[in-house]
């Protein structure tokens, strides 16, 4: 691949149609992340929906007292799981009206986000900071399969991940993991100080506790990485230095909310009181406070920074990653203290990324995005671009678990994913503009289209098949 | 091939319950070669082995899960111990006709409490997270490419989970509701691909497998039941696929178990149920492996739910299997008994269920699967699983 190649590809998110290649490739990344927009257009005009989700389980919670069984139907239709035998649109017509509203809404939102997260990468002048938004909210991966979700997974990339982009680590990291997307998906909401005023005061059923499930995961998964030196009983502490934290909406709890700037409540009552011990650490109770001195603790970590590093090189190098480039990046994360900024640019500024023989398998979304630039084609609609998604194996927000979507060819590279790809791209093709492709394919791939690409598109029947031949191209399928 | 007449397991703990089956049959007499059906069911998540299969004769089961007793009222009792959630009606039946049995108390050799690494090691059967890039179950695949009919391998999912990942050969396939694409378009295509080694083997992997599924007539596998016959049309016939592999999320129950589990497992239950049916005669010479990472804790958390634990129970079935009993020790659930203070003590290692179980399935050496499929491992394969 020529360097102009790898800029654009394993970088970005391939040339876009009717735009140029740059000329000086590595110069051109680094502006892209000086340019970058955390809010171009069409997520300014996006409504807010922070608060949505709170006040959908409010709903939910009142419906309960009514009939249990719609209360349950609705629990589980407010999520974006797997339903049986009918579809989501017959089950929601058995809803109560003053749940039917807010459930179809929750999918209304989630729909017109993931259309905005493919369009605005589409489009982007700078796709390059595009792919590293994707990266790191891949990193903090939430998803709409929990109650109320639906309303909070866009909000989470747009409003968390996208302005601290080229921020400090540490700031991405309370914003990402104390969002209200967060605290639903894994479970924090719910959980409570076992000494808490609030378990207290309740007896028997009404009692609640501890979930250890986001300290865990915040532990293992967003910072330290799984031999990073904790323990359980690290992660017993952390769960209850992080009790109080939820969401907003609740009724019974409304009056002892206290709002923090991540879009998440306090409750004072239902935090553990007391000191608590992490990794050898002491830790004042200072209420919300106590959770987020331990997350700046962790952020500054040694195993973070090479956690961080190791994941980041994967991403643009292979699935092994260049012992050299990690070193690199992680002491850059220690030297700075966690400036992303430096970070992407001591990427860039590597020769590992460079290297000339593609390593990785574009994932689905990647191909898709990259698809959808290579042809013009603006936008799918928000139904097809989830549909299409899907067929391809990766919707976003829909990881199969905390970890997010893997980033090793062998999760993506399978015989039927292939398959699928063409019988995408064979669609696609035939409603998209089709001149001039092998012009197009030799100014997306500057010196870099293989022999038998160049021979099989010049063979085509017609500028469709070209098309739709380019868009599975081993240059298109790897970068 | 020579097999070893006594097999009997090393692992502590005995199966006390199975002593009728020590006695090891000659299990290479009655195979015929290419007959067998392997299918492996991975549970994401961390299934609860104490909800599926609940210990309701120990004491400590009460004063654990008080919530949960309402589950169990009327359920299925398999003998005086154990008590089988009501999700489970087709597992209970094949229990009852002989063709499903549990292991309690099951673990790999993991002990932390990590999904991705849990699931990690008993998908590659190393002892180390991230150590091998390949999966067990391929390399049971590969342990039969000298056969005369070596095993076709299929992953019915979208992409290729790592259990099925590595050297020898394995495909997948998922219903999708995409428009098929022209024969032309096809060929042309594989001719594109045709020197890229990459490509190339995906390729023609995938246009094989697509011609064995044509006509499913499905678009996704979110039904269950119709997911359960569809890896059977998959598998019954002479030239389908003998060795297939399924993965199932929707176990990590740390909020609200109850419902969340009688979902999970009522869907199971119906994907096993009606893949037992559709199997027809070919049922007979089906092992079915039901397994998942690590277990859950004992006692409920403060959200009415389970955090990650350690041992879970795994469940066999299918024709081959000497069903109607419940293997393992159990390990008690009084304070002192559980491990680490908080999780169901592990007493049957899950390696040796699975490479015992499946070698004397497939008619290979247990002693031998056993180290190629779970290397550096102290204990050995699980004898008596399985019929001749």
């Amino acid at each position: 691949m020529s360097k102009t190649s790898i800029a654009l590809n394993r970088f970005g998110y391939g040339l876009h149609h009717g735009t140029r290649a740059p000329s000086e490739p590595q110069a051109d990344l680094l502006r892209q992340l000086a340019a970058f927009n955390p809010r171009p257009g069409a997520l300014a005009d996006r409504p807010d929906s922070s608060g949505e989700a709170g006040e959908l389980i409010q709903v939910i919670r009142q419906q309960q007292r009514k009939s249990k069984q719609d209360a349950a139907r609705a629990a589980e239709m407010s999520s974006a799981q797997e339903v049986k035998k009918m579809t989501r649109e017959e089950r929601i017509d058995q809803l109560p009206p003053e749940l039917r509203g807010k459930v179809r809404e929750a999918y209304g939102r989630l729909r017109a986000d993931i259309e905005a997260r493919v369009n605005v990468a589409v489009a982007s002048p700078t796709p390059f900071a595009e792919r590293l938004v994707h990266f790191w909210s891949n990193h903090f991966s939430v998803t709409a399969q929990k109650q109320g979700t639906p309303f909070e997974v866009g909000n989470h990339e747009f409003y968390a991940i996208r302005p601290n982009l080229n921020g400090r680590f540490s700031d991405m990291l309370k914003a990402a993991v104390l969002h209200p997307a967060m605290l639903l998906y894994l479970d924090q909401w719910q959980s409570s100080g076992p000494n808490s005023p609030f378990n207290k005061r309740r007896k028997g059923r009404g009692r609640r506790g501890l979930n250890e499930n986001l300290a865990r995961e915040i532990m293992e998964l967003h910072t330290l990485g799984v031999n990073g030196g904790y323990s359980q009983a690290d992660v017993t502490e952390f769960a209850r230095a992080l009790t109080g934290w939820t969401v907003k909406g609740l009724a019974r709890i409304k009056r002892f909310a206290e709002p923090q700037s991540s879009g998440a409540v306090f409750i004072a009552a239902a935090h553990e009181p007391g000191s608590r011990q992490v990794m050898g650490r002491n830790y004042t109770d200072a209420g919300a406070r106590q959770a987020v001195a331990i997350l700046d603790d962790l952020a500054a970590r040694p195993a973070t920074a090479r956690f961080l590093a190791t994941k980041l090189a994967r991403h643009f190098t292979s699935d092994t990653p260049p012992a050299s480039l990690v070193t690199r990046l992680e002491s850059d994360f220690l030297r700075t203290g966690g400036d992303l900024a430096s970070l992407h640019r001591t990427l860039v500024r590597s020769p590992e990324p460079w290297a000339n023989a593609p390593a990785k398998f574009r994932q689905p979304f990647e191909w898709l995005v990259s698809v959808m630039r290579f042809t013009g084609v603006e936008t799918l609609g928000g139904r097809r671009t989830i549909g299409v998604l899907r067929q391809l194996g990766q919707e976003p927000w829909k990881a199969p678990s905390p970890a997010g979507f893997d980033d090793v060819n062998a999760s993506w590279a399978g015989p039927d994913a292939l398959l699928r790809r063409v019988e995408l791209a064979e669609r696609i093709a035939r409603n998209a503009p089709a001149d001039a492709i092998m012009e197009r394919a030799q100014a997306a791939f500057p010196d870099a289209l293989s022999e038998p690409t160049r021979t099989w598109l010049s063979r085509a029947e017609s500028g469709h098949q070209a098309l739709g031949l380019m868009l599975v191209s081993p240059e298109m399928m790897r970068r | 091939m020579t097999l070893s007449l006594n097999r009997r397991s090393l692992i502590a703990g005995s199966l006390a319950v199975t002593a009728s089956a020590a006695c090891s049959p000659n299990i290479a007499m009655a195979r015929v070669p290419g007959d067998r059906n392997l299918l492996f069911v991975l549970l994401r998540g961390a299934m609860d082995g104490m909800a599926m299969l609940a210990p309701l004769g120990d004491p400590g089961f009460e004063a654990a899960r008080a919530l949960a007793l309402p589950d169990y009222d009327g359920a299925t009792r398999l003998g005086s111990m154990f008590a089988l959630h009501p999700s489970f009606g087709e597992v209970g039946k094949a229990y009852q006709d002989g063709d499903a049995l549990f292991v309690h108390a099951t673990a790999t050799s993991y002990r932390d409490r990590s999904h991705f690494d849990g699931q990690d090691l008993l998908e590659s059967g190393g002892v180390k997270p991230n150590s091998k890039r390949d999966g067990w179950l391929n390399r049971l695949v590969g342990m039969m490419e000298g056969e005369e009919q070596p095993p076709r391998a299929l992953a019915i999912a979208p992409t290729i989970p790592l259990a099925l990942r590595g050297q020898a050969a394995a495909s997948n396939y998922a219903p999708s509701n995409l428009p098929n694409a022209s024969a032309d378009f096809l060929d042309r295509v594989s001719r594109l691909y045709e020197g890229d080694e990459q490509l190339g083997a995906l390729w023609s992997s995938a246009l094989e497998t697509r011609a064995m599924a044509a006509d499913s007539g499905l678009k996704n596998l979110r039904d269950a039941q119709k997911t359960g016959e569809l890896i059977a049309s998959l598998m019954r016939e002479k030239a389908g696929a003998r060795i297939a592999m399924i993965e199932l999320n929707g176990w990590d129950t740390h909020a609200n178990q109850r419902g969340a589990f009688a979902r999970a497992a009522g869907s199971l239950d119906a994907l096993l149920g009606a893949y037992r049916i559709a199997m027809g005669p070919a049922w007979d010479k089906t092992l079915v492996l039901v397994a998942t990472e690590f277990g859950r804790t004992v006692r409920y958390n403060g959200t009415r739910g389970t955090d990650h634990g350690t041992a879970s129970a795994t469940l066999l079935m299918g024709g081959a299997v000497r069903g109607g009993q419940i293997a393992g020790d159990w390990p008690g659930m009084a304070e002192s008994q559980l491990f680490q203070g908080r999780d169901l003590r592990p007493t049957t290692a899950l390696e040796s269920v699975l490479a015992g179980a499946s070698a004397e399935h497939m008619g290979l050496d247990p002693a031998r699967a056993m180290t190629q499929l779970f290397p550096d491992r102290s204990a050995g394969p699980l004898s008596g699983l399985v019929r001749a």
